[in-house]
């Protein structure tokens, strides 16, 4: 029993063997092309397999699928292979079959300003030679870059032209027209871009000096050039009749419609209570009445005088008097406005303006 | 249309004080009601919600009113009240004056009102003080501004040359 049970074993693992060699071992009529660099596999056999199948391919292009991938691992196993972070890596050689273009082939550009001239009068580029032979060092040197042959910014002495200024600075004005070639450069640069992609530089956004410019266009660039700095227009000189201009600052933001409507109420209330706690007692007109009252009493007071004079010197004056005394004691009733605080008011005064009048009158004739 | 703004809010509130005093804040909280103020080309309506939600759903452009017109803002953003307020404010008001049949309708031609042509005035009311004017039958009638109300004192001080 055992060792019939062995023997099944070693036939069943020969059996294995031999399937597993089976499976690797890919029998084909025509050698399968590879170009590994781009593991790409080549089978030029003619697809008999397939034809026979008629409706249903799948399985036999599973099958063709499973041999030719079985026949590029096989190549790509006999690579040399290296290890890379404790991975096992196969080199690929260099790929052979030669990709076509991802993307279409650029337009040709438009010339550039020099170009166009250059191509109007037929020069040609000169051709110049690398090196040149510099005198104060004594040796060949670049023509230009780094420690090139006649260096402008290493000289130690410029000698002050007759023409200038003595005071001027020579070394910064050097470098102050070098700064200015180079900008010069840049713009010429971004122009033949811009030209070139049909487009405007964004910083002469269609504002181009002519001499013969339209109202409209110079105001536009009036307000371009005011609005060019750092704070944005806000500190600008203006002529004398000239206003300032109205909606330069930020777009406003307004609550939403549909707001929280409590939330509107809470604080149109709190703004109510601010107001009324801001308000004053009406002191003014409280004060002004008092001031009313005094000289009315001090009136009163004179008339009165006048009229015991009157009485004295037999009566003369008495009538007069007495129509004198009347405005005094009907100004004496008037109540006059504290206003509505009527009864914020200390009511010592409320008690004694009231004294001897009708309570609550309304009418009044 | 839009909520107003704190500014616009504080202004109006500020104009419709000089006549309802602290009884704005019965408009602004109602118990019957959530009504709002909104703006729409510078005109303030005083609207429920329910008619502001049917509201929401017309253009602006297309949208001419709704609710109760309060007043606009003038173009320097000063609050002028409107008589469409009247129905709001005069229930509120502080300080009444009552006009006599005869002087009513030559008030309301836009004539002044004479001393005798007044028939009651609430107690208190000081010069400048914001009045609403109403019939003796106690119609409200107008919401003058408050440079036309001469106030107690001034009644009391023109009646001397009279006697």
């Amino acid at each position: 029993m055992e060792g019939q049970s062995v023997e099944e074993l070693l036939a069943k693992v020969e059996r294995d063997e031999a399937e597993k060699l089976q499976r690797i071992t890919v029998h084909k009529e025509l050698e399968v092309e590879f170009d590994l660099g781009n593991l790409l596999a080549l089978d030029r056999n003619p697809p008999t397999g397939l034809r026979h199948a008629g409706s249903t391919p799948e399985a036999e292009l599973r099958a063709l699928a499973r041999d030719n991938t079985q026949l590029l691992i096989n190549q790509l196993w006999q690579l040399p292979t290296e290890r890379v972070e404790e991975a096992l890596v196969a080199r690929l050689p260099e790929p052979t079959t030669r990709l076509p273009r991802e993307k279409p082939v650029p337009r040709p550009r438009p010339l550039t300003r020099w170009q166009q001239f250059a191509r109007l009068k037929g020069i040609r580029p000169k051709k110049k030679t690398n090196l040149v032979w510099d005198e104060v060092s004594g040796q060949w040197r670049r023509r230009w870059g780094y420690q090139r042959a006649r260096d402008d910014t290493k000289e130690w002495l410029i000698e002050v032209p007759g023409s200038a200024n003595p005071m001027e600075d020579q070394f910064a004005k050097r470098v102050q027209a070098k700064k200015e070639r180079v900008a010069k450069n840049e713009l010429n640069r971004l122009r033949n871009l811009a030209r070139a992609h049909k487009m405007q530089l964004p910083s002469t956004a269609g504002m181009h000096p002519t001499g013969h410019q339209s109202k409209e266009e110079l105001g536009r660039a009036m307000q371009v050039a005011k609005v060019s700095t750092a704070s944005l227009g806000r500190f600008q000189e203006r002529l004398p009749k000239e206003k300032t201009p109205r909606g330069s600052g930020k777009k406003r933001k307004f609550q939403p419609l549909f707001g929280d409507f409590a939330a509107e109420k809470m604080s149109q209330l709190e703004l109510l209570r601010i107001m009324n706690s801001k308000k004053p007692q009406l002191d003014v007109t409280r004060a002004t009445n008092k001031q009313m009252r005094e000289e009315d009493q001090e009136e009163a007071a004179k008339r009165r005088k006048m009229s015991q004079k009157g009485k004295r010197k037999g009566g003369r004056q008495g009538p007069a008097g007495k129509r004198k005394g009347g405005p005094p004691s009907q100004g004496g009733k008037r109540k006059g406005g504290v206003g509505g605080k009527m009864n914020s008011g200390p009511p010592g005064l409320g008690a004694r303006r009231k004294g001897g009048q009708h309570q609550g009158r309304k009418r009044r004739k | 249309m839009r909520p107003l703004t704190e500014e616009e809010t504080r202004v109006m509130f500020e104009k419709i004080a000089k006549y309802i005093g602290e009884n704005l804040q019965l408009l602004v909280d109602r118990p019957d009601g959530t009504y709002c103020f909104r703006l729409h080309n510078d005109r303030v309506y005083y609207v429920s919600e329910k008619i502001l939600k049917l509201a929401a759903n017309i253009s602006g452009d297309k949208l001419v009113s709704l609710g109760t017109c309060f007043g606009k803002f003038t173009k320097t953003h000063k609050f002028r009240l409107h008589i469409t307020a009247l129905d709001y404010l005069a229930p509120y008001a502080k300080y009444k004056v009552w006009i006599k049949p005869g002087a009513e309708q030559s008030f309301l031609y836009g004539n002044h009102v004479l001393k005798s042509g007044l028939g009651r005035i609430t107690e208190n009311t000081s010069q400048y003080q914001g009045v609403v004017v109403y019939s003796m039958a106690d119609v409200p009638l107008v919401i003058p501004p408050v440079s036309g109300c001469g106030g107690i004192q001034t009644c009391h001080r023109l009646q001397e040359p009279h006697t």
